[in-house]
C-alpha cells in the first residue's frame, strides 16, 4: 500500500539547494528587477534593496524552510501543527499557489512560442510585414514597431479591450498545453523526477547569463547603459516609494508564502543545515538579480546608442534630401551647425520638415523602462534582432526564459501536490501520477482563458492582484504565529534539535519585530494604493494608433477582482472559525469521541 | 548653313528647358545615394553616368510600349543636384516636344525597376524615383511553418518522456508490492514505534486530528489551547 511508503526525499542536499535556487530565481529577476533599478535611480536602489534582504527576506525565507523541515509535511498539516486553528493559512497558500499555476504557465507558453520562432532566418519580428497592394508595411506595424507588432498581433492577436474576448488563439493553446506537459513531465515522480530536473534549470540560466554578459560588455554602446545603471541617483533614496518597491520585489522574489519552500523543505532529513541553506539561497538569488540587471543595461545601452545613431542617419538623410546638399556632407558631428545654417538660409523649406527632424536623444532612449513580458519579448527582441547571430541569441535567451519560468513552476506546483499527497485519503486510493496529472489537467483547462485574444488583459489582472495582499497577509500571520502562538522559545528548540544551535538574536529581532513590520508597513501601502486609486485601469492595444491606451476596467472586471483578492485571504478566517466550531461542538459531545 | 544649324540647336535646347523642368506634370525626380550604397567603391555620377540613365529609361520604356522606339535622346534631364538628384521626362519618339503621360513612365520604370537598379548596382532604398513607389519583395515563406516543425517534435519527446515515466512507475509499485508480504507486522509493534515512522499507528491518526501532537509533547510547555 502507498501508506507504506516513506516521505520521498531528496537524493542529495544538492537537490535541494538546486530545487530552492530553481524556485527562487525566476522571472522577476530577469525582467523585475532590472525595471526597478532603472525607476530607482541605478545603483542606488542596491541600497534599499540589500538592507531589506537583511531585515525580511533572510529571516521570512529561514522560517519558513524551519517549518517545514521539521513537521516534513506540506503547508496545510505543517500549520495545523503548529496550531491547530492555523489550517487555513496552509490551505491560503494553496489557493494562491493554484491561482499562481494557472497563470503563470501562459509566460512559459510564450516562451516557447519565441523559442520556437527563434529558428528563422530572418528572424520574424526584425522586418514588418508588407501591406496588400506590397507598396509598404502595414500600417499597425508602421506606426509602433516590428517587435511590438509580432507581440500584439501574430502572438497575442489581442483585442482592444478586455470586454471583447477575441476567441480562443489555437497556436497560443498548443503552446499552453505543451506548457503544462513539460511541467507534468517534470514533477509526475515528485522529487525523483524533480531533484533532477532542477540540475539542468538551476545552472542552465546562469550560463546563458554569462555568455550574454560577455557578449553584452563587448557591444558597442553597452557602456552608456552600464553607465545609466551604476551612476546613483542618491535622491531617489529619499523617495518612500523605493524603499517599499525594494521590500516588495524582495518578498515576492523569494516566493515566500507560497508553501513551496515548506514543501520542498519537508523532503529533507531533519537534521539538514537550513540556516545555511537560507542565508546562501537568498544571497544567491539577489546576485542573481543584480547579475541579470547588468546583462539588461548592457543590452539597453546597445539598443539606445542603435537607436540613437538611427535616428542621426534619418535626421541626415532627411536634411540632404530636402535641400539637395552632397551625400557625406552632413555627419552626425556636424549636424548641430547644419541645422542652424539651414534654418537661417532657408527658414520656409527649414519649418517644413523640422516637425519630422525629431531631437534624437540618447537619454530618452535609455529612459524608457519596460516591465515584465514586455521587456522580454519587446525590448529585448528588438535588442536582439540588431545583434549579429541574431539567431542563436534569441534561441539562447528564450530557452533561459523556459528554463526560468520551468524551475519556478516546479515550486508552484509541488506547494499544491504536497500538501494534497498528506491528506491520507487522496494518497491512498489515488496514485501519485493521477493527482498531479488533475492538478495539471484544471490548470490548463482553467489557463486556456489567457489563450483568447483579451487573454493578455486577463493575465494582467492575475498577476497584479491574485497574489499580492493575500501573500502579505499569509507570511504576516505565519511570523505572528510562530512568534506568538506557537512561542520564540519553543521554535528556538525545535531549530536547536535540527541543526544543533538556537538561532541567535539576529534572527529573533527580525522576526519578532523588523520583519512584521515591515509586511505591516507593505500590506498598508497597497490597501491605500488600492483605495485611492479607486476604479481601475487598464493598458489596451489600440491597432490604429500603434499603441497602448488607458482604459477603465468593465464592472465584470472590478468585481472578479474584488474576488480575487478575497479568496485566498478569506481562507484563513473560515478555517480558523470552522476549527473553532467544530471544537465546540466536539466539546460538547465528548461521548462521540 | 552653320547659323541654321546653330539656330535649331538653340531652339532645340530652349524646348527642352520648356518640357522638362521641376513639377512639370509628367516628369520625376531621381535620386541616388551612391555613396551609401558603395561606400569606398562609389563612383562619381559624371555625363557618361547620365547618358547611361537615359538609355536604361528608354530600354523600360521600349519595353512596356512595345510599338515605340524609344532613344536615349528622348529621355530629358534637368536640375541636376549634388545629392544626387535630378529631374527627367520622357518624350515621345513621333513628337519630341510631347512628354509621355506620368502613368505609362511610372508603369514601365516599375516593371523594369530590377534592371534599372542593378545598371546601377543600386537597390530600391538608393536609387530612388519619387512618386514610385517600390513594389516591395514579399519575405520569403516556406510552406510549412517552421516553428510547427519543431513544436511537433518537441511535443513529441515530451509525450514519449511522460509515457515512459508512467510505465516504469507503475512496474515499480508492482515489483514493491509483490516484495511487500514478507515485511508485515504486528498491530502491536507498530504501537510501539516512535512517531517519526509513517505507519498507520493510532498516534497518527491522532496527530492528524490535530488534537494531540506529539512532535511537541516532549516538553512540558503549555499546549496551545482549544
Amino acid at each position: 500500500e502507498d501508506m507504506e511508503e516513506d516521505r520521498p526525499s531528496w537524493e542529495n542536499p544538492l537537490q535541494f539547494l538546486f530545487a530552492c535556487i530553481s524556485y527562487a530565481v525566476g522571472l522577476g529577476n530577469v525582467w523585475r528587477f532590472p525595471y526597478y533599478c532603472q525607476m530607482h535611480g541605478g545603483g542606488g536602489f542596491l541600497i534599499p534593496y540589500l538592507i531589506m534582504l537583511i531585515l525580511e527576506g533572510m529571516p521570512l525565507f529561514y522560517l519558513e524552510l524551519a517549518v517545514g523541515q521539521h513537521t516534513r509535511k506540506g503547508s496545510i498539516a505543517a500549520w495545523k501543527s503548529i496550531s491547530p486553528y492555523l489550517g487555513g493559512v496552509g490551505v491560503a497558500s494553496v489557493v494562491v499557489s493554484f491561482l499562481l499555476c494557472i497563470y503563470y504557465n501562459v509566460i512559459i507558453a510564450w516562451a516557447f512560442w519565441y523559442f520556437f520562432h527563434s529558428f528563422q532566418e530572418p528572424l520574424p519580428w526584425s522586418d514588418c510585414p508588407l501591406n496588400i497592394n506590397r507598396t509598404g508595411y502595414l500600417e499597425e506595424c508602421e506606426k509602433s514597431s516590428s517587435t511590438q507588432y509580432f507581440w500584439y498581433r501574430e502572438t497575442l492577436n489581442i483585442t482592444t479591450s478586455i470586454e471583447d474576448s477575441g476567441g480562443v488563439q489555437w497556436e497560443q493553446t498548443v503552446c499552453l498545453i505543451l506548457a503544462w506537459l513539460v511541467t507534468y513531465l517534470c514533477i509526475l515522480r515528485g522529487t525523483e523526477s524533480t531533484g533532477k530536473v532542477v540540475y539542468v534549470t538551476a545552472t542552465l540560466p546562469y550560463l546563458v547569463l554569462l555568455i550574454y554578459l560577455v557578449r553584452g560588455v563587448t557591444l558597442p554602446g553597452a557602456i552608456n547603459g552600464l553607465k545609466y545603471m551604476f551612476t546613483p541617483k542618491l535622491e531617489e533614496l529619499a523617495n518612500p516609494k523605493t524603499w517599499i518597491n525594494a521590500a516588495t520585489q524582495i518578498f515576492f522574489s523569494l516566493g515566500l508564502g507560497f508553501g513551496s519552500l515548506i514543501a520542498f523543505a519537508s523532503y529533507n532529513p531533519p537534521n539538514s543545515n537550513f540556516e545555511k541553506h537560507a542565508i546562501v539561497i537568498s544571497l544567491i538569488n539577489s546576485g542573481t538579480s543584480i547579475f541579470a540587471s547588468i546583462v539588461t543595461f548592457s543590452i539597453y545601452g546597445f539598443k539606445a546608442t542603435f537607436n540613437y545613431e538611427n535616428c542621426i542617419d534619418r535626421t541626415i538623410l532627411l536634411l540632404m534630401d530636402t535641400f539637395d546638399l552632397a551625400e557625406g556632407s552632413i555627419t552626425a558631428e556636424n549636424l548641430e551647425s547644419w541645422e542652424i545654417y539651414l534654418n537661417s538660409t532657408f527658414p520656409g523649406e527649414y519649418a517644413a520638415v523640422s516637425s519630422q527632424v525629431k531631437v534624437c536623444d540618447l537619454q530618452s532612449e535609455l529612459n524608457t523602462a519596460v516591465e515584465g513580458p514586455g521587456l522580454a519579448f519587446i525590448v529585448f527582441t528588438e535588442a536582439i534582432k540588431n545583434m549579429t547571430g541574431s539567431q542563436i541569441w534569441s534561441v539562447l535567451y528564450f530557452a533561459m526564459l523556459l528554463m526560468l519560468g520551468v524551475g519556478s513552476m516546479l515550486g508552484n506546483t509541488a506547494a499544491i501536490i504536497t500538501p494534497l499527497r498528506d491528506i491520507k485519503l487522496l494518497s491512498q486510493y489515488v496514485p501519485k501520477e493521477v493527482l498531479t496529472g488533475l492538478v495539471c489537467f484544471v490548470s490548463c483547462i482553467i489557463g486556456l482563458m489567457f489563450t483568447t485574444g483579451s487573454g493578455n488583459y486577463w493575465f494582467t489582472i492575475f498577476d497584479t492582484y491574485a497574489a499580492t495582499l493575500s501573500l502579505l497577509l499569509i507570511v504576516l500571520v505565519e511570523i505572528m504565529a510562530v512568534c506568538y502562538i506557537y512561542g520564540l522559545r519553543r521554535f528556538e528548540k525545535d531549530v536547536e534539535a535540527m541543526i544543533g544551535h538556537k538561532p541567535n538574536w539576529y534572527w529573533k529581532i527580525m522576526w519578532a519585530f523588523v520583519s512584521p513590520v515591515l509586511i505591516i508597513g507593505m500590506f498598508g501601502f497597497y490597501i491605500s494604493d488600492y483605495i485611492t486609486k479607486g476604479a481601475a485601469t487598464y493598458q489596451a492595444w489600440e491597432p490604429s494608433l500603434g499603441r497602448l491606451v488607458m482604459k477603465k476596467y468593465p464592472v465584470s472586471a472590478s468585481v472578479f477582482i474584488g474576488i480575487l483578492v478575497v479568496t485566498a485571504m478569506s481562507c484563513i478566517p473560515i478555517a480558523a472559525i470552522s476549527t473553532f466550531i467544530k471544537s465546540r461542538f466536539q466539546k460538547q459531545e465528548p461521548s462521540l469521541k | 548653313m552653320a547659323q541654321a544649324l546653330l539656330f535649331a540647336l538653340c531652339l532645340v535646347s530652349v524646348a527642352q528647358a520648356q518640357i522638362c523642368h521641376p513639377h512639370e506634370p509628367n516628369a520625376y525626380k531621381v535620386r541616388l545615394s551612391i555613396k551609401t550604397a558603395l561606400g569606398d567603391k562609389a563612383y562619381n555620377w559624371n555625363e557618361n553616368e547620365q547618358y547611361l540613365f537615359r538609355a536604361t529609361i528608354a530600354f523600360a520604356m521600349r519595353q512596356y510600349l512595345k510599338n515605340e522606339i524609344f532613344r536615349a535622346s528622348n529621355v530629358l534631364t534637368c536640375n541636376e543636384t549634388q545629392r544626387v538628384s535630378f529631374w527627367f521626362v520622357v518624350t515621345s519618339p513621333e513628337n519630341p516636344s510631347v512628354t509621355i503621360p506620368e502613368n505609362d513612365v511610372a508603369e514601365a520604370i516599375r516593371l523594369n525597376r530590377h534592371r534599372i537598379n542593378n545598371a546601377f548596382l543600386l537597390s530600391d532604398k538608393t536609387l530612388q524615383f519619387i512618386g514610385i513607389p517600390p513594389t516591395l519583395s514579399p519575405p520569403v515563406e516556406s510552406s510549412l511553418p517552421v516553428w510547427l516543425i519543431l513544436f511537433g517534435v518537441v511535443l513529441g519527446l515530451v509525450v514519449i518522456g511522460i509515457i515512459f515515466m508512467i510505465v516504469t512507475g507503475i512496474r515499480q509499485r508492482k515489483s514493491k508490492r509483490l516484495k511487500k508480504p514478507v515485511h508485515e507486522e504486528d498491530p502491536e509493534e507498530k504501537l510501539e514505534r516512535g512517531v517519526i515512522e509513517n505507519g498507520i499507528a493510532c498516534q497518527t491518526i491522532e496527530e492528524a486530528e490535530g488534537i494531540k501532537n506529539g512532535a511537541y509533547e516532549h516538553d512540558d510547555d503549555k499546549l496551545t489551547q482549544l
